[in-house]
């Protein structure tokens, strides 16, 4: 679904990505941790193509397409979407018109996507204008569950979210991976998920979606470099009892 | 009531500034092309509606609201006419009156004065639309509006001029005790230049005025737009709030609040996006304190269209022109507004026209 390869990236000026290898396979859920500041947002960003991300060495594909230089809204029709960490208010447009832009021409009910996160009232405010913080993560979802995208990028989707909100939230983004299925005759619920399931690259500090949106792979970036990936459990465990510094040593 | 129905001026120009000729949702019209009235009937009782010459014939008491809301200019000259339109205490119909002063030939000089009058209690919406068919002109349009206590007055004032037009309205609006004054203007065509600064005088305790202007500069145009309301009464409330996109033309965005009276309160909001290069917004807010215990702020900001809104809307899937037309549009969008659909259209033409020309 999503392959980058030894990916430096520029920001300001400064070389922020030093050569990043990262392989999402088609239907997985992967984990993206590390301390702040360390270019988490960078990467999801420069996936995405914001122009303030400047791509000075090596290639991104989605879907097989080498996307490293389509502009954003392209990649954004190919089936990309993010849930920004800080997203900007946009005065005069109504979050409910948004939501309606999101969905690309296609039906989408929005009403009942919004009742599914509890935004139902924000819909006739200006985007993000006064939304707390949990506000707008939730805005970002209900935009996202408009839009569709075969591979979600989420920047921190749970924080500043009250434990209710979580619930709902992760209850939507495994909507949103087609992750809710029920059994069929004939076929597992394994492989029901590989032909329908689509994939996520998740950003989080504490881990808390991770309890409603399994995650099949962790990956630490530190500094700019992506030191280790594995068992995002295992990682969790890691940084929590030992800190960021015994994961930087995986490098080695 | 005296009724004129001559022949109207375009369909289409008239619907462009929010005169509907099939008169739907209207109690009445009045229509002055060049120096002469060529519509001019009500159909509610209670609201007169009378070319302002007639008026000062029929009704000895118009002759009192000359030049009382505004201090009289004898260097325009004599006017040719104009409306007065009147609510009678207590009467609030639900539609709106329209009317349009509207320039037909090359070179003409219109010269109207208006006067509105809403008695005690009343409500009215008044919908006036200047347009022309003439590139070359002049309109000197005089306006006074009286609110009388617990009135009502809504003034929605659309201008599309021909390109070499030059307009310099001239407005005063006496509001009394609980009355409240609205006024929408909108201006995508300011022709060559439009030059006015309408003035609300808050006279009575607990008066509101309300200000919103909506302006758009196409290359060459220039428009020197601003509000004042002095607050003279005790509780009076003032909001004067504007938005300017210049496509390359030049927009002055004034505001000037005058705080007389202790315990008043208002708020100027003067907003501009510059989309394209040799544009110039100037927003000028001016405060002015005097009496204790008031408060009265402003906000000012010039700039170009946030790169990160436009890059959101793209991470949406927007191209970049559709998610620039989308943020112009909902930068113009004063909500209150409910700017008339073929305006709508107009605005978004505008803006597509700017996209293609700044590619
Ligand atoms: N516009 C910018 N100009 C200069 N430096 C920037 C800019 N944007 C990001 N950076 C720097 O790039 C580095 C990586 O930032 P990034 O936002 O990717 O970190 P992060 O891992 O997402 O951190 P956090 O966990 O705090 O969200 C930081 O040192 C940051 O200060
Ligand atoms: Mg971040």
């Amino acid at each position: 679904m999503l392959r980058i390869e030894r990916l430096k990236v520029e920001v300001g000026g400064k070389e922020v990505l030093h050569g990043i290898n990262l392989h999402l396979p088609k239907g997985e859920v992967h984990a993206l941790m590390g301390p702040n500041g360390s270019g988490k947002t960078t990467l999801i960003m420069t996936v995405m193509g914001f122009e303030g991300y400047k791509v000075t060495q090596g290639r991104i594909y989605f879907k097989g397409v080498d996307i490293t230089h389509l502009p954003v809204y392209e990649r954004a029709r190919m089936g990309i979407g993010l849930a920004f960490q800080r997203p900007p208010v946009v005065r005069g447009i109504k979050t409910r018109q948004l939501i309606e832009m999101c969905a690309m021409g296609r039906e989408v009910d929005v009403e009942e996507i919004a009742a599914a996160l509890n935004f139902t009232e924000f819909l006739d405010r200006d985007v993000n204008l006064g939304f707390s913080g949990g506000e707008m993560k939730r805005s970002e979802l209900v935009q996202l569950m408009a839009q569709e995208p075969e591979l979600v990028l989420l920047d921190e989707p749970e924080s500043g979210v009250d434990l209710v909100n979580i619930a709902l939230l992760g209850r939507a983004i495994n909507r949103l991976l087609g992750r809710e299925l029920e059994p069929q005759e004939g076929t597992s619920l394994k492989e029901l998920r590989k032909r329908y399931a689509r994939s996520a690259l998740i950003i989080t500090h504490t881990g808390h979606i991770l309890d409603y949106v399994p995650a099949d792979k962790g990956h630490v970036l530190i500094n700019g470099h992506l030191v280790c990936s594995g068992n995002p459990e295992e990682i969790l465990h890691t940084v929590e009892k030992y800190g960021y510094e015994e994961c930087a040593k995986c490098l080695r | 009531m005296s009724e004129v129905k001559e022949t109207l001026p375009p369909e289409e120009d008239l619907l462009k500034v929010g005169v509907d000729p099939s008169e739907d949702g209207r109690i009445g019209t009045f229509v002055q092309e060049d120096d002469r009235v060529v519509s001019c009937g009500v159909r509610q009782e209670g609201v007169d509606l009378l070319s302002t010459r007639r008026a000062l014939e029929r009704f000895p008491e118009v002759r009192d609201y000359l030049w009382r809301a505004l201090e009289e200019d004898l260097a325009l000259g004599e006017f040719q006419d104009g409306y007065f339109i009147r609510a009678h205490r207590g009467v609030r119909p639900v539609f709106p009156v329209q009317s349009c002063l509207y320039l037909s030939r090359e070179g003409m000089r219109q010269h109207v004065h208006n006067i509105v009058v809403v008695e005690e209690g009343a409500e009215l919406h008044v919908i006036t639309g200047c347009t022309s068919r003439a590139r070359r002109g002049t309109h000197v349009g005089v306006s006074e509006f009286y609110v009388k206590r617990g009135g009502r007055l809504h003034f929605t004032m659309i201008h599309a001029w021909g390109d070499e037009v030059e307009t310099m309205p001239k407005t005063g609006v006496i509001v009394e005790e609980e009355g409240v004054f609205i006024s929408d203007y909108i201006c995508m065509h300011p022709g060559r230049k439009v030059k006015m600064y309408p003035t609300a005088y808050l006279v009575g305790p607990g008066a509101t005025a309300r200000f919103q202007s909506v302006l758009v500069a196409v290359p060459g145009a220039l428009m020197d737009v601003g509000s004042r309301v002095y607050l003279r009464a005790s509780n009076t409330r003032a909001e004067i709030v504007s938005r300017a996109v210049s496509m390359g033309g030049a927009i002055i965005a004034r505001g000037h609040l005058v705080g007389e009276s202790p315990h008043v309160k208002a708020h100027l909001e003067c907003r501009g996006l510059l989309l394209r290069e040799g544009g110039l917004i100037h927003a000028v807010p001016e405060l002015e304190g005097r009496a204790v215990e008031l408060e009265m702020t402003h906000e000012a900001a010039v700039g170009k269209i946030a790169r990160e809104e436009v890059e959101y809307l793209m991470a949406r899937g927007l191209t970049e022109d559709e998610a620039t037309a989308a943020i112009v549009r909902g930068f113009l969008n004063v909500d209150i507004m409910g700017l008339p659909q073929p305006l709508q259209e107009e605005l978004d033409h505008i803006i597509r026209q700017s996209d293609q020309e700044s590619l």
